[in-house]
Protein backbone atom coordinates (compact mmCIF):
# COMPACT_ATOMS: atom_id res chain seq x y z
CA UNK A 1 0.00 0.00 0.00
CA UNK A 2 1.29 3.48 -0.78
CA UNK A 3 1.80 5.68 2.03
CA UNK A 4 0.30 9.41 1.44
CA UNK A 5 3.85 11.08 1.29
CA UNK A 6 4.39 15.00 0.46
CA UNK A 7 6.39 16.25 -2.16
CA UNK A 8 7.99 19.74 -0.90
CA UNK A 9 7.98 21.71 1.69
CA UNK A 10 5.93 24.10 0.77
CA UNK A 11 3.52 21.58 0.24
CA UNK A 12 3.82 20.78 3.79
CA UNK A 13 3.57 23.85 4.91
CA UNK A 14 0.26 24.52 3.34
CA UNK A 15 -1.08 20.96 4.06
CA UNK A 16 -0.58 22.07 7.81
CA UNK A 17 -2.21 25.52 7.61
CA UNK A 18 -5.11 23.96 5.55
CA UNK A 19 -5.23 21.25 9.03
CA UNK A 20 -5.31 23.94 10.86
CA UNK A 21 -7.80 26.43 9.54
CA UNK A 22 -9.73 23.11 8.79
CA UNK A 23 -9.65 22.76 12.69
CA UNK A 24 -10.78 26.55 12.83
CA UNK A 25 -13.28 25.80 10.82
CA UNK A 26 -11.96 27.81 8.54
CA UNK A 27 -11.33 26.01 5.49
CA UNK A 28 -11.60 28.92 3.10
CA UNK A 29 -8.67 29.84 3.85
CA UNK A 30 -6.51 27.55 2.74
CA UNK A 31 -4.44 27.78 -0.72
CA UNK A 32 -5.98 26.74 -3.66
CA UNK A 33 -2.53 24.19 -4.55
CA UNK A 34 -3.15 21.85 -1.18
CA UNK A 35 -6.04 20.60 -3.42
CA UNK A 36 -3.98 19.81 -6.73
CA UNK A 37 -5.44 16.60 -8.33
CA UNK A 38 -3.99 13.09 -6.95
CA UNK A 39 -2.10 14.94 -3.99
CA UNK A 40 -3.14 13.85 -0.55
CA UNK A 41 -3.85 17.10 1.21
CA UNK A 42 -3.05 15.64 5.08
CA UNK A 43 -1.13 13.26 6.44
CA UNK A 44 -3.22 11.24 8.51
CA UNK A 45 -1.67 9.61 11.99
CA UNK A 46 -2.84 7.92 15.07
CA UNK A 47 -1.85 9.84 18.24
CA UNK A 48 0.77 6.78 18.44
CA UNK A 49 2.77 8.70 15.78
CA UNK A 50 2.00 5.95 12.88
CA UNK A 51 0.27 5.12 10.30
CA UNK A 52 -3.70 4.82 10.74
CA UNK A 53 -3.29 1.81 8.77
CA UNK A 54 -0.57 0.12 10.33
CA UNK A 55 -0.43 -1.57 13.42
CA UNK A 56 0.44 -0.19 16.72
CA UNK A 57 3.82 0.27 17.58
CA UNK A 58 5.34 -1.89 19.39
CA UNK A 59 5.17 -1.76 23.38
CA UNK A 60 8.03 -0.31 25.28
CA UNK A 61 7.74 -3.98 27.84
CA UNK A 62 5.68 -2.13 30.53
CA UNK A 63 3.70 -4.19 32.61
CA UNK A 64 0.81 -4.03 35.13
CA UNK A 65 1.99 -5.10 38.08
CA UNK A 66 0.02 -8.29 40.60
CA UNK A 67 -2.53 -7.59 42.62
CA UNK A 68 -1.80 -5.21 45.51
CA UNK A 69 -3.37 -3.46 48.19
CA UNK A 70 -5.10 -0.20 47.89
CA UNK A 71 -2.87 2.23 46.57
CA UNK A 72 -2.67 5.95 48.78
CA UNK A 73 -4.50 8.68 47.11
CA UNK A 74 -2.46 11.89 46.26
CA UNK A 75 -5.01 14.55 46.00
CA UNK A 76 -8.20 15.12 48.14
CA UNK A 77 -10.60 14.64 45.01
CA UNK A 78 -7.92 12.11 43.17
CA UNK A 79 -10.38 8.66 41.94
CA UNK A 80 -8.69 6.09 43.72
CA UNK A 81 -6.68 4.05 41.50
CA UNK A 82 -6.70 0.41 41.03
CA UNK A 83 -4.14 -1.54 42.33
CA UNK A 84 -4.72 -5.01 40.03
CA UNK A 85 -4.72 -5.81 36.89
CA UNK A 86 -8.06 -4.86 34.27
CA UNK A 87 -6.63 -7.35 31.15
CA UNK A 88 -9.81 -8.70 29.47
CA UNK A 89 -12.44 -7.07 31.84
CA UNK A 90 -14.55 -5.37 29.43
CA UNK A 91 -17.15 -3.16 30.36
CA UNK A 92 -20.29 -3.44 27.32
CA UNK A 93 -23.82 -2.46 27.33
CA UNK A 94 -24.75 -5.52 28.39
CA UNK A 95 -22.21 -6.20 31.40
CA UNK A 96 -19.77 -4.03 33.63
CA UNK A 97 -16.87 -6.24 35.10
CA UNK A 98 -16.04 -3.82 37.65
CA UNK A 99 -19.03 -3.84 39.27
CA UNK A 100 -19.34 -7.50 38.97
CA UNK A 101 -17.04 -7.26 42.40
CA UNK A 102 -17.29 -3.25 43.41
CA UNK A 103 -21.31 -3.06 43.41
CA UNK A 104 -22.57 -3.05 46.89
CA UNK A 105 -24.32 -6.39 46.36
CA UNK A 106 -21.03 -7.98 45.61
CA UNK A 107 -18.16 -6.41 47.68
CA UNK A 108 -18.60 -8.32 50.86
CA UNK A 109 -18.43 -11.42 49.19
CA UNK A 110 -15.44 -10.51 46.60
CA UNK A 111 -13.68 -8.27 49.88
CA UNK A 112 -13.60 -5.17 46.94
CA UNK A 113 -14.42 -1.83 47.53
CA UNK A 114 -17.39 -0.50 47.53
CA UNK A 115 -18.04 1.95 45.38
CA UNK A 116 -18.78 5.55 46.96
CA UNK A 117 -21.82 6.72 47.48
CA UNK A 118 -21.44 9.66 45.19
CA UNK A 119 -22.02 7.40 42.00
CA UNK A 120 -25.48 7.19 43.06
CA UNK A 121 -26.48 10.89 41.92
CA UNK A 122 -27.50 12.23 38.84
CA UNK A 123 -25.78 15.15 37.28
CA UNK A 124 -28.12 17.28 38.80
CA UNK A 125 -27.82 16.22 42.44
CA UNK A 126 -30.56 14.05 42.68
CA UNK A 127 -30.32 10.61 45.02
CA UNK A 128 -30.88 7.42 42.57
CA UNK A 129 -31.37 4.28 44.80
CA UNK A 130 -28.89 2.27 42.14
CA UNK A 131 -25.89 3.20 40.22
CA UNK A 132 -26.16 6.77 38.18
CA UNK A 133 -25.77 4.91 35.10
CA UNK A 134 -23.31 8.39 34.42
CA UNK A 135 -21.13 6.56 36.34
CA UNK A 136 -20.83 3.26 33.94
CA UNK A 137 -17.75 3.79 32.67
CA UNK A 138 -15.31 3.44 35.26
CA UNK A 139 -11.68 3.58 33.50
CA UNK A 140 -13.06 7.67 32.40
CA UNK A 141 -11.36 8.28 36.05
CA UNK A 142 -10.21 5.10 38.02
CA UNK A 143 -7.12 3.71 36.12
CA UNK A 144 -4.11 0.94 36.95
CA UNK A 145 -0.64 1.44 37.60
CA UNK A 146 1.74 0.26 35.34
CA UNK A 147 5.69 0.32 36.14
CA UNK A 148 6.52 2.76 33.25
CA UNK A 149 8.74 5.61 33.90
CA UNK A 150 7.29 8.91 34.05
CA UNK A 151 7.74 10.80 31.05
CA UNK A 152 8.65 14.32 32.90
CA UNK A 153 10.05 14.83 36.07
CA UNK A 154 7.45 16.88 38.74
CA UNK A 155 8.11 17.92 42.18
CA UNK A 156 4.40 17.67 43.00
CA UNK A 157 3.77 16.79 46.67
CA UNK A 158 0.82 14.78 47.88
CA UNK A 159 -1.84 17.01 50.01
CA UNK A 160 -1.09 17.79 53.68
CA UNK A 161 -3.93 16.04 54.98
CA UNK A 162 -3.04 12.90 52.08
CA UNK A 163 0.50 12.43 53.55
CA UNK B 1 -17.49 -80.28 24.24
CA UNK B 2 -21.53 -80.95 23.23
CA UNK B 3 -21.69 -80.56 19.95
CA UNK B 4 -25.65 -78.80 20.39
CA UNK B 5 -24.63 -76.39 23.23
CA UNK B 6 -21.04 -74.83 21.56
CA UNK B 7 -19.71 -71.75 22.97
CA UNK B 8 -18.62 -68.24 21.28
CA UNK B 9 -15.43 -70.02 20.14
CA UNK B 10 -17.07 -73.51 18.94
CA UNK B 11 -19.52 -71.05 16.82
CA UNK B 12 -16.66 -69.01 15.19
CA UNK B 13 -14.77 -71.97 14.21
CA UNK B 14 -17.78 -73.91 12.60
CA UNK B 15 -17.45 -70.25 10.55
CA UNK B 16 -14.06 -70.79 9.95
CA UNK B 17 -11.53 -68.45 11.34
CA UNK B 18 -10.94 -67.04 8.30
CA UNK B 19 -14.55 -65.08 8.70
CA UNK B 20 -14.07 -64.48 12.01
CA UNK B 21 -10.56 -62.14 11.00
CA UNK B 22 -12.40 -60.73 8.39
CA UNK B 23 -15.50 -59.85 10.81
CA UNK B 24 -12.95 -58.29 13.09
CA UNK B 25 -10.94 -56.42 10.54
CA UNK B 26 -14.29 -55.11 9.40
CA UNK B 27 -15.29 -53.91 12.94
CA UNK B 28 -12.02 -52.18 12.94
CA UNK B 29 -12.05 -50.16 9.58
CA UNK B 30 -16.08 -49.42 11.30
CA UNK B 31 -14.97 -47.76 14.23
CA UNK B 32 -11.97 -45.82 12.67
CA UNK B 33 -14.34 -44.49 10.10
CA UNK B 34 -17.24 -43.54 12.94
CA UNK B 35 -14.41 -42.32 15.18
CA UNK B 36 -12.40 -40.18 12.67
CA UNK B 37 -15.68 -39.01 10.82
CA UNK B 38 -17.01 -37.81 14.84
CA UNK B 39 -13.14 -36.28 15.58
CA UNK B 40 -13.79 -34.02 11.95
CA UNK B 41 -16.50 -32.32 13.47
CA UNK B 42 -14.47 -31.80 16.66
CA UNK B 43 -12.05 -29.26 15.46
CA UNK B 44 -11.99 -25.62 15.79
CA UNK B 45 -12.23 -25.61 11.23
CA UNK B 46 -15.47 -27.16 11.83
CA UNK B 47 -17.34 -24.95 13.93
CA UNK B 48 -16.07 -21.74 12.15
CA UNK B 49 -17.35 -23.31 9.04
CA UNK B 50 -20.49 -21.87 9.56
CA UNK B 51 -20.78 -18.12 9.24
CA UNK B 52 -23.19 -18.34 12.75
CA UNK B 53 -20.57 -19.35 14.82
CA UNK B 54 -17.66 -17.49 12.86
CA UNK B 55 -18.65 -13.88 12.88
CA UNK B 56 -20.15 -14.09 16.53
CA UNK B 57 -18.78 -16.15 18.79
CA UNK B 58 -15.58 -16.73 17.44
CA UNK B 59 -14.84 -13.14 17.04
CA UNK B 60 -15.43 -12.90 21.09
CA UNK B 61 -13.31 -15.49 21.44
CA UNK B 62 -10.12 -14.20 19.74
CA UNK B 63 -9.46 -11.99 21.95
CA UNK B 64 -9.81 -13.83 25.17
CA UNK B 65 -6.66 -15.78 27.37
CA UNK B 66 -8.24 -19.18 25.88
CA UNK B 67 -7.29 -18.42 22.19
CA UNK B 68 -4.06 -16.32 22.52
CA UNK B 69 -1.89 -16.14 25.18
CA UNK B 70 1.98 -15.54 26.02
CA UNK B 71 2.72 -19.30 25.34
CA UNK B 72 0.25 -20.38 22.75
CA UNK B 73 -1.60 -23.17 24.45
CA UNK B 74 -5.12 -23.04 23.91
CA UNK B 75 -8.92 -24.31 24.33
CA UNK B 76 -10.61 -24.41 21.10
CA UNK B 77 -14.20 -24.47 20.72
CA UNK B 78 -14.33 -28.07 21.23
CA UNK B 79 -12.34 -27.96 24.27
CA UNK B 80 -14.93 -26.89 26.44
CA UNK B 81 -18.10 -27.27 24.08
CA UNK B 82 -17.96 -31.09 23.81
CA UNK B 83 -17.06 -33.56 26.57
CA UNK B 84 -13.87 -35.85 26.48
CA UNK B 85 -15.13 -39.09 28.06
CA UNK B 86 -17.10 -41.09 24.91
CA UNK B 87 -20.70 -41.56 26.59
CA UNK B 88 -20.74 -37.98 27.74
CA UNK B 89 -19.42 -37.09 24.03
CA UNK B 90 -22.06 -39.76 22.32
CA UNK B 91 -24.53 -37.52 23.98
CA UNK B 92 -23.88 -34.08 23.13
CA UNK B 93 -22.91 -34.71 19.97
CA UNK B 94 -26.78 -36.22 19.67
CA UNK B 95 -27.96 -32.92 20.93
CA UNK B 96 -25.72 -31.12 18.75
CA UNK B 97 -28.74 -32.69 15.83
CA UNK B 98 -30.87 -30.14 17.26
CA UNK B 99 -28.40 -27.54 16.46
CA UNK B 100 -28.20 -29.04 12.85
CA UNK B 101 -32.18 -28.23 12.46
CA UNK B 102 -31.90 -24.61 13.39
CA UNK B 103 -28.78 -24.01 11.48
CA UNK B 104 -31.07 -25.38 8.19
CA UNK B 105 -34.24 -23.23 9.83
CA UNK B 106 -31.34 -19.88 9.93
CA UNK B 107 -32.50 -19.23 13.69
CA UNK B 108 -29.23 -17.53 14.44
CA UNK B 109 -28.49 -16.55 10.71
CA UNK B 110 -27.86 -12.38 11.65
CA UNK B 111 -26.14 -11.16 14.62
CA UNK B 112 -29.38 -9.59 15.74
CA UNK B 113 -31.09 -12.87 15.81
CA UNK B 114 -27.94 -13.85 17.51
CA UNK B 115 -27.95 -11.32 20.37
CA UNK B 116 -31.39 -11.76 21.03
CA UNK B 117 -30.85 -15.47 21.57
CA UNK B 118 -27.74 -14.48 23.53
CA UNK B 119 -29.19 -14.75 26.89
CA UNK B 120 -30.98 -18.33 26.22
CA UNK B 121 -28.18 -19.69 24.53
CA UNK B 122 -25.73 -18.83 27.20
CA UNK B 123 -28.31 -20.17 30.33
CA UNK B 124 -27.81 -23.79 28.47
CA UNK B 125 -24.23 -23.29 28.74
CA UNK B 126 -23.85 -22.30 32.55
CA UNK B 127 -26.62 -24.99 32.96
CA UNK B 128 -24.79 -27.79 31.44
CA UNK B 129 -21.51 -26.34 32.81
CA UNK B 130 -23.13 -26.42 36.64
CA UNK B 131 -24.22 -29.95 36.01
CA UNK B 132 -21.49 -31.68 35.54
CA UNK B 133 -19.24 -29.25 38.22
CA UNK B 134 -17.49 -27.35 34.86
CA UNK B 135 -16.09 -30.71 33.85
CA UNK B 136 -14.94 -29.12 30.74
CA UNK B 137 -12.76 -27.03 32.33
CA UNK B 138 -11.31 -29.21 34.82
CA UNK B 139 -9.58 -31.23 32.11
CA UNK B 140 -7.25 -28.64 32.04
CA UNK B 141 -7.44 -26.58 35.32
CA UNK B 142 -7.08 -29.26 38.21
CA UNK B 143 -7.67 -26.94 41.39
CA UNK B 144 -6.31 -29.85 43.29
CA UNK B 145 -3.07 -28.91 41.76
CA UNK B 146 -3.90 -24.78 42.59
CA UNK B 147 -0.61 -23.14 43.81
CA UNK B 148 -2.46 -20.74 45.76
CA UNK B 149 1.20 -18.68 46.68
CA UNK B 150 1.59 -18.06 42.58
CA UNK B 151 -2.08 -16.70 42.55
CA UNK B 152 -2.94 -13.13 43.12
CA UNK B 153 -4.37 -12.04 46.08
CA UNK B 154 -8.07 -11.39 44.37
CA UNK B 155 -7.93 -15.44 42.94
CA UNK B 156 -6.00 -16.98 45.82
CA UNK B 157 -8.65 -16.00 48.43
CA UNK B 158 -11.60 -16.56 46.32
CA UNK B 159 -10.62 -19.75 44.85
CA UNK B 160 -9.84 -21.02 48.19
CA UNK B 161 -13.70 -19.82 49.58
CA UNK B 162 -15.69 -20.70 46.85
CA UNK B 163 -14.34 -24.06 46.58
CA UNK B 164 -15.04 -24.58 50.42
CA UNK B 165 -18.22 -23.61 50.07
CA UNK B 166 -18.57 -26.67 47.17
CA UNK B 167 -18.86 -23.70 44.29
CA UNK B 168 -17.98 -24.70 41.05
CA UNK B 169 -16.00 -23.15 38.15
CA UNK B 170 -19.36 -21.62 36.17
CA UNK B 171 -20.33 -20.36 39.33
CA UNK B 172 -18.20 -17.20 38.98
CA UNK B 173 -16.65 -17.82 35.81
CA UNK B 174 -19.16 -16.66 33.11
CA UNK B 175 -18.10 -15.23 30.14
CA UNK B 176 -14.54 -16.14 29.71
CA UNK B 177 -14.77 -16.71 26.17
CA UNK B 178 -17.47 -14.85 24.75
CA UNK B 179 -19.46 -11.43 25.39
CA UNK B 180 -22.11 -11.44 28.68
CA UNK B 181 -25.54 -11.50 27.77
CA UNK B 182 -27.40 -8.45 29.64
CA UNK B 183 -27.11 -8.98 33.31
CA UNK B 184 -29.13 -7.31 35.75
CA UNK B 185 -26.47 -5.38 38.09
CA UNK B 186 -28.35 -2.34 39.45
CA UNK B 187 -27.35 0.38 37.14
CA UNK B 188 -29.62 2.93 35.99
CA UNK B 189 -32.92 1.44 34.89
CA UNK B 190 -33.53 -2.23 35.33
CA UNK B 191 -32.52 -4.55 32.41
CA UNK B 192 -34.61 -8.17 30.75
CA UNK B 193 -31.41 -10.47 31.12
CA UNK B 194 -30.35 -12.48 33.63
CA UNK B 195 -31.11 -11.88 36.95
CA UNK B 196 -28.41 -11.73 40.06
CA UNK B 197 -29.28 -15.08 41.35
CA UNK B 198 -29.12 -16.58 37.68
CA UNK B 199 -25.52 -15.25 37.26
CA UNK B 200 -24.26 -15.87 40.81
CA UNK B 201 -26.09 -18.49 41.72
CA UNK B 202 -26.48 -19.51 45.92
CA UNK B 203 -24.29 -22.67 46.87
CA UNK B 204 -26.47 -24.26 49.50
CA UNK B 205 -23.88 -24.16 52.40
CA UNK B 206 -22.96 -27.81 53.38
CA UNK B 207 -24.72 -29.44 56.83
CA UNK B 208 -21.27 -30.25 58.50
CA UNK B 209 -17.73 -28.59 57.37
CA UNK B 210 -16.00 -30.96 55.40
CA UNK B 211 -13.23 -33.14 56.41
CA UNK B 212 -9.12 -30.81 56.02
CA UNK B 213 -7.96 -32.67 52.94
CA UNK B 214 -5.03 -31.25 53.35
Amino acid sequence: MNKPTFKSTRLRAAALALTLSAALGQAFLAPADAFAAGEPAVKLMTLRGVDVQASDPEGDGTRYGRDQAPLPRDFVQQPPLIPHTIKGYTVTKNFNKCLDCHAWARAKETGATKISVTHFKTREGEELSSVSPRRYFCNQCHVPQSDAKPLVGNSFKPGTGMR
Amino acid sequence: MDSNHKGLIGRIRSLGWGFAAMLFIAGVLFWGGFNTAMEWTNREEFCISCHEMKDNVYQEYRNTIHASNRSGVRATCPDCHVPKEWGPKMIRKIQASNEVLHKVLGTIDTPEKFNAKRLELAKHEWDRMKKTDSRECRNCHNFGSFDYAEQGRRSSKMHQTGLNEGKTCIDCHKGIAHSLPEVEQAIGSPKEGATPEEFHPETPKPEAPKADKG
